[in-house]
């Protein structure tokens, strides 16, 4: 679990079921597990409503726990960018009633939040969670480009290769950490890179 | 005093009777400016100078935010409640000057929203009027629906079909119709709000079947001001300024506390905002909340009140105030 540091930093909930006529789920690798444990405390029936939207981790595991708890349709993406079409067609039809849980990695809970944002859903009216890895979706403020799955800090800019200090200020319109520059003044001067985002 | 609010002397400039129930009043500023700017939803409080008594009731103004040239409220003539609403019927006319707050606004649109979805009742449409002038000049996108008793009491229904036509829907009860709520409710595109306004009944009504069809907290906004209830009198120590005050039986607990020359903090004088709230050093007896703002484990503990339109019945109570 994510400590809360500046107040911009996400902190992520457990999921609970909401009462609502549809529910949206979109999750990744081992937030599929953040599904199957809110089930054990849903309504009964409250899958019959219910569309879950995952994209499995490397190890392609979960989908077949997903499947098991019966929701009306389970889809299976091979990433958050080639679903992205499908789901803002989902959000423009939908009516309110719809409620929305996100659940995985960081990086697709602040992605799949950014669409849902456009499409009118408040962020404190999803349910969150966050399950797996730590890495982060990091912009560069200097050239503005993103890099994803950032494990280290330091990091480098995939774009423009500056050493960035991978920052907690993050951004909900962004879906990124902000990265900043840690040697600006000295560029020969290379601090030690560690694992800091497992 | 109210809290980070000056009042504006104004000069009543109209006094129109609407319905049989419902007049208009026109104020403008005294001096002849402008008056402040104000968002749709917003409210003022009047001051109602009678004789020894001096009324503070809050009302939602109702003319177009991009006019401030004056200020327009309508007050329902309520001939059992506390007397505001008579004196303003009777009394206010053209040409009386007057002290009314600086405009709040605890019932303010949330511009982010794809779409509003406005639920009135009764006197309940006054901030809808505001809302959808400003609306309506930015483009937004809007539905009101109206519930009065009859045609005749259907204040500004004739009003704002004119200026808009289908987006208004109304349901008179004389006839037979009702909001089919949840059909309602269950057909809005994602990233409407809703904002109900009316009787505290329909506002529940409202809240409840919004809740199990699955609208966010965030996404239903409401307004009630309860006007003080009449009750058993009693009386009250207020410990900081150290005086014993008498709260009669017609009067509210903070009318009593101003009158005894304490200036508590107050902004809507009907349970809404918060601004009055205060700490209950001890007590024997029991309270009558009628407020919108405490938890209800606020109001079991016994250690916070809203005199504004709470009550108090009992041998003792003493107030950090």
């Amino acid at each position: 679990m994510a400590a809360k540091t500046i107040i911009s930093r996400p902190i992520y909930g457990a999921l609970s079921a909401q009462p609502g006529k549809h529910h949206l789920f979109i999750a990744d690798a081992e937030g599929a597990l953040a599904i199957v444990d809110m089930a054990k405390t849903a309504p009964p029936g409250f899958f019959d409503g219910a569309e879950i939207v995952f994209i499995p981790g490397p190890d392609g595991k979960h989908v077949a726990a997903l499947e098991a708890l019966k929701p009306a349709k389970v889809h299976a993406a091979p990433s958050f960018a080639s679903l992205l079409p499908r789901l803002k067609q989902t959000l423009t039809n939908a009516h309110m009633g719809l409620r929305l849980y996100l659940s995985g990695t960081e990086g697709l809970i602040g992605q799949a939040m950014q669409v849902a944002l456009e499409a009118g859903i408040d962020h404190t009216s999803m349910q969150t969670e966050h399950r797996g890895s730590l890495a982060r979706r990091m912009q560069c403020v200097h050239c503005k480009g993103i890099t994803e799955n950032v494990t280290t800090q330091p990091a480098t800019c995939s774009h423009c290769g500056l050493l960035l200090l991978v920052r907690d200020h993050y951004s909900r319109r962004l879906a990124a950490f902000q990265g900043v520059c840690i040697n600006a003044e000295d560029r020969s001067e290379i601090p030690p890179v560690e694992e800091a985002f497992p | 005093m109210s809290t980070g609010t000056t009042k504006l002397d104004v000069v009543v400039s109209d006094v129109v009777p609407v319905n049989e129930l419902v007049t208009r009043f026109h104020f403008r500023r005294r001096d002849g400016g402008l008056l402040p700017t104000f968002s749709g939803g917003a409210h003022v409080v009047v001051e109602m100078r009678d004789g020894e008594r001096t009324r503070l009731n809050p009302y939602s103004l109702m003319g177009s935010p991009l006019d401030t040239r004056e200020y327009t409220i309508s007050v329902r003539r309520d001939d059992v409640g506390r007397g505001g609403s008579l004196f303003m019927h009777r009394s206010v006319k053209p040409g009386l000057e007057m002290v009314i707050s600086y405009p709040v606004n605890l019932f303010s649109l949330d511009l982010r929203a794809k779409k509003h979805l406005m639920l009135a009742g009764g006197i309940g449409i006054t901030p809808f009027m505001a809302q959808t002038a400003q609306l309506a000049g930015e483009g937004g996108n809007f539905e009101l629906h109206y519930t009065c008793r009859t045609a005749s009491l259907g204040t500004y229904a004739d009003v704002l079909q004119q200026r808009y036509n289908r987006r208004i829907r109304l349901y008179h009860d004389d006839r037979e119709e009702r909001i089919d709520l949840d059909r309602l409710l269950s057909t809005q595109p994602l990233g409407t709000h809703l904002y109900v306004c009316g009787p505290a009944g329909m506002i529940n009504w409202v809240r409840d079947r919004a809740a199990s069809l699955g609208w966010p907290p965030e996404t239903v906004h409401y307004e009630h001001f309860a006007a003080p209830q009449p009750g058993l009198p009693f009386d009250v120590t207020l410990a900081v300024s150290g005086k014993t005050i008498h709260v009669g039986e017609q009067q509210s607990l903070l009318e009593a506390i101003e009158a005894a020359g304490v200036d508590p903090p107050y902004l809507c004088r009907g349970g809404v905002c918060g601004q009055c709230e205060t700490n209950v050093i001890s007590s024997d007896g029991k309270f009558i909340h009628n407020d919108h703002w405490l938890s209800e484990e606020d109001h079991r503990s016994g250690c916070k009140i809203m005199p504004c339109v709470s009550r108090f019945e009992g041998k003792s109570l003493v107030l950090e105030r």
